[in-house]
């Protein structure tokens, strides 16, 4: 049972990474960054790591997600007012 | 063709790098033992904890140190903008916001105190309280920063005063940040409830800072 949740949480990584970058549009691939911060974060958990996992939770995804979500709606109000 | 060629060598370069993961030698040193030697001396009973606050002290002083650098590149680079109103979001955002934000607070403050005996501690509890200014800042609440006055500069390099006078102050034992053992628990919580407050400002000044650009016109 477990060997299958590890089984598909490496596979969501590999396919959530991929995605990222394969994302033609900028705020799918911010989304999909933040997901896979997340899906990182229980691989640490699973790994006995849990406090990296907290790391990687809040920063990682959620700060990091945030920044990278703030740089895209500035860059998308100078695209609308040149 | 060139397709087929950059698949070949990208699955030759990942076939490579798992063979050498298989076939990694084990650790030429094995800390776990003397780590949980002296696990009763170190004043927190987390292994993780008491690497990070107290066998590798200065690490952690340096890392808090570098972080504040960051903070001083980013306040150096935005120059003197004008006042950033943030744009008024949704009331139901903000009703969520104004909930969550007391919650995100006891979860710092928990994450703070669990450090010492399981997972948690200062970086933990800074990002969550970081976070909570973050989305209060998506919500509309709370304004982007200005130019940091005394009492944000204070906050921001408090957590790496106390950390360096707690060491400074350590130095006159003739080595640097060894607690004496009695001391050892009180000191590292003294430090972390420091740097959680220290890092939540820093963190959250990241996104505060550079987010005063133009909001919606």
């Amino acid at each position: 049972m477990t060997l299958a949740f590890d089984l598909l949480l490496a596979l969501a990584l590999l396919w959530s990474a991929w995605r990222t970058l394969a994302a033609p549009r900028l705020d799918r691939a911010i989304v999909l960054f933040i997901a896979f911060g997340l899906l990182m974060a229980l691989a640490w958990a699973r790994l006995a790591a849990p406090d990296i996992g907290l790391a990687e939770a809040a920063i990682g995804a959620g700060l990091t997600g945030a920044l990278l979500l703030d740089a895209y709606g500035v860059l998308q109000r100078r695209r609308d007012r040149p | 063709m060139k397709r087929f060629a950059v698949i070949c060598s990208a699955l030759l370069f990942v076939g490579s790098l798992a063979a050498a993961m298989l076939e990694l030698a084990p650790a030429a040193i094995d800390l776990r033992g003397p780590v949980a030697a002296h696990l009763a001396a170190s004043g927190v009973s987390h292994p993780v904890t008491a690497v990070l606050l107290n066998y590798r002290g200065y690490d952690t002083l340096l890392e808090i140190a570098v972080l504040l650098l960051a903070l001083l590149a980013i306040l150096a680079v935005v120059g003197e903008p004008g006042a950033a109103r943030p744009a008024p979001a949704h009331p139901v955002l903000q009703t969520l916001a104004r909930l969550a934000t007391p919650l995100m607070i006891v979860v710092a403050v928990y994450l703070l105190w669990a450090g010492a005996f399981r997972p948690g501690g200062a970086f933990q509890a800074g990002a969550v309280l970081a976070a909570a200014g973050v989305l209060l800042h998506l919500a509309g609440l709370l304004p982007g920063w200005q130019t940091p006055r005394l009492r944000l500069r204070l906050g921001l390099a408090g957590g790496f005063a106390l950390f360096l006078a707690v060491a400074g102050g350590l130095l006159a034992q003739g080595t640097l940040l060894q607690y004496p053992p009695a001391l050892a628990g009180g000191l590292i919580l003294l430090i972390e409830s420091g740097l959680t407050l220290s890092l939540a400002l820093t963190l959250a000044g990241l996104f505060l800072f550079l987010s005063r650009d133009e909001v919606a016109p």
